[in-house]
């Protein structure tokens, strides 16, 4: 069954296109790479796939309901959406950031009932953030605080988990630990849709990979069908091989001598 | 798992007691502290002694006590709410242009005259001022938190060059007196009309503002997660503006500007209750009310010629224990 789609999503601001009538299916079990160059509408994209930002035509819909009759906490139950570099801005611990997670299914007034500790405990265990949960948020490493709000991101339980730029600012072992986690939330039969810079990642990671070109699709499919040497030069304006060993593809860019660019 | 949140429920609710317990304490001691000291044992009988008493305890001292607890909660959650709406630890009541308005308000009913012929010309103008400048920043600052507060800034600023105006083209030196001493801020010579004018405007607001806890601290995650998590910011930015305009408005009108207590009670209880936002409301309006009321008593108890003003002493007393906080948040950075 599909889960989202989008049809016809076209995002005007101030006369400038920023999407133009995005059109795409996306199912459950799948991470879907977004990848562009900067300013190809990528954040925008997320952001109205997330029902945040309000597309100027087209609609995106969950299972069939458009995002906008879902309603702002009947939408938060059942996706979650992580910005880029997301921060907390006060030094509450941990545990608490984490919960806030649960905003949408918590009583309008009161603590935390009791019945929702257990989904803190097992978001905590699954990013390993067990030892830190007393810790203040703002105290957190790079790569703690990008598993402490996955952690919080996935505590609503959400169906569909939308993240901007996941591995921004991380470094090699904590970019893997943290697209490794997005897998293996979408092979636990969830739609992920990420945006990423690294075509090898996304390469190792996705199931599909979405193209986008100055607001417009330019491919989507298999990692395999849409991720060539020549998507990536539409896209960049480099030249790359991507390159498929049995631990699966990279891409290869090819660096061209100062003067060369002379 | 359960013992360690019982712990942050328990280290709440034993601050929220505390503080109430230190409240009652201090509203004791200021129904009995003032020019004259009263016992207790002086309010029973018939004799004129214990009429006497019983008028300056009643219709005197319970008025002003009631006044400085209600101003005191209003400027303590109003804080709480900016600080957490704005996430800026700087942030107050006073951002939001409606003090000033409610002072030019005032302002302008002593410089007519108007408060020597109704006494409460000054807070019925005050609550005036307060709405016009709250509609002007409403209507312009329409679209978002930082709008609304660049909207306040700007209505703020208005409203002071015309108070400094007022003061500048005062119709007698007696008049200029009477503006500055109003604007230091007072609770001496109120009544109960007073509480009634300010006292629905105060609650009203502070129920509105009771409502954002859950909002702000999801606001703790910036507005892009708040909103994902299903947090309609527009309505946070209608209770907490709506609600101090309400709140902080009436209690200027009636005390006129008190500092330094929307800034300070938020950050004397943010540690105790790990930095929540919408943990820290209740507990900081206890504190802003004790606060006030410490403040008030402090003004009845020092005679050193004229009577001391309010906003002096909230002023006076803020600042080392805003020193005080600066030198710790110093020490608790590596």
């Amino acid at each position: 069954m599909i889960l989202l789609a989008a049809t016809n999503v076209t995002v005007r601001r101030n006369e400038r296109v920023l999407l133009d009538g995005l059109s795409f299916e996306a199912q459950a079990g799948n991470l879907i790479a977004v990848v562009g160059a900067n300013g190809a509408g990528k954040s925008t994209l997320l952001s109205v796939v997330a029902g945040i930002g309000r597309p100027s035509c087209g609609q995106v819909t969950l299972n069939g309901t458009p995002l906008q009759m879902l309603g702002g906490v009947g939408l938060a139950r059942r996706r979650a959406y992580l910005p880029q570099n997301p921060r907390c801005e006060w030094p509450i611990p941990v545990e608490r950031l984490v919960a806030l997670g649960l905003t949408p299914v918590l009583p309008a007034f009161g603590d935390l009932p009791d019945s929702l500790q257990p989904r803190i405990d097992a978001a905590l265990s699954a990013c390993d953030l067990l030892s830190l949960r007393s810790q203040a948020a703002t105290t957190l490493s790079g790569g703690e605080l990008a598993r402490a709000m996955l952690a919080r991101a996935l505590v609503g339980e959400p169906e569909v988990l939308i993240v901007d730029e996941p591995t921004a600012g991380l470094d090699p072992r904590h970019t893997l630990e943290a697209m490794s986690r997005l897998r293996a939330v979408a092979d636990n039969g969830k739609l992920v849709i990420a945006a990423i810079h690294d075509l090898t990642l996304a390469a190792r990671y996705a199931t599909r990979v979405l193209a986008l070109q100055a607001g417009r699709m330019a491919a989507y499919g298999t990692v395999a069908d849409v991720l060539t040497a020549g998507l990536v030069r539409t896209l960049f304006e480099v030249e790359a091989s991507v390159v498929t060993t049995p631990r699966g593809a990279f891409v290869d860019y090819v660096i061209r001598e100062a003067s060369d660019r002379r | 798992m359960t013992l360690r949140r019982t712990g942050a429920r328990r280290s709440t609710a034993g601050l929220t007691a505390t503080v109430l317990l230190i409240l009652v304490a201090l509203s004791g001691l200021s129904l009995l502290c003032g020019t004259v000291w009263l016992r207790p044992d002086e309010f029973a009988g018939n004799d004129p002694l214990a009429q006497a008493t019983r008028l300056i305890l009643l219709d005197l001292r319970l008025p002003r006590l009631v006044l400085a607890l209600l101003i005191g909660g209003a400027l303590g959650l109003s804080g709480a709410v900016f600080q957490g709406l704005t996430r800026n630890p700087l942030a107050d009541p006073a951002l939001l242009g409606v003090s000033t308005g409610a002072a030019f308000g005032a302002v302008i009913s002593i410089y007519f005259g108007l408060a020597g012929h109704f006494v409460l010309a000054t807070p019925l103008l005050g609550l005036a001022g307060a709405a016009l400048s709250t509609l002007i920043t409403f209507s312009i600052g329409r679209g978002g938190t930082v709008a609304l507060i660049l909207a306040g800034a700007a209505v703020s600023t208005l409203m002071a060059a015309l108070t400094s105006l007022a003061l500048n083209l005062a119709p007698s030196p007696y008049a200029a007196y009477e503006i500055t001493a109003w604007l230091m801020g007072s609770l001496s010579d109120k009544s109960w009309a007073h509480v009634e004018i300010a006292g629905p405007f105060i609650l009203a607001g502070g129920a509105l503002l009771a409502l954002t806890g859950r909002s702000l601290d999801a606001l703790s995650l910036g507005e892009a997660q708040a909103s994902s998590l299903g947090i309609n910011l527009m309505r946070l930015n209608m209770l907490a503006f709506a609600g101090s305009a309400l709140s902080v408005g009436a209690a200027t009108s009636v005390a006129g500007a008190v500092g330094f207590i929307g800034l300070l009670a938020p950050h004397l209880v943010r540690p105790f209750v790990g930095y929540q936002p919408g943990r820290i409301l209740l507990p900081a309006a206890l504190v802003g009310a004790a606060l006030l009321l410490g403040a008030d008593m402090v003004t009845r108890l020092i005679h050193i010629g004229a009577e001391i003003k309010l906003g002096v002493v909230t002023a006076l007393l803020g600042t080392p224990l805003f020193f005080w906080l600066v030198v710790r948040l110093r020490r608790s950075i590596p």
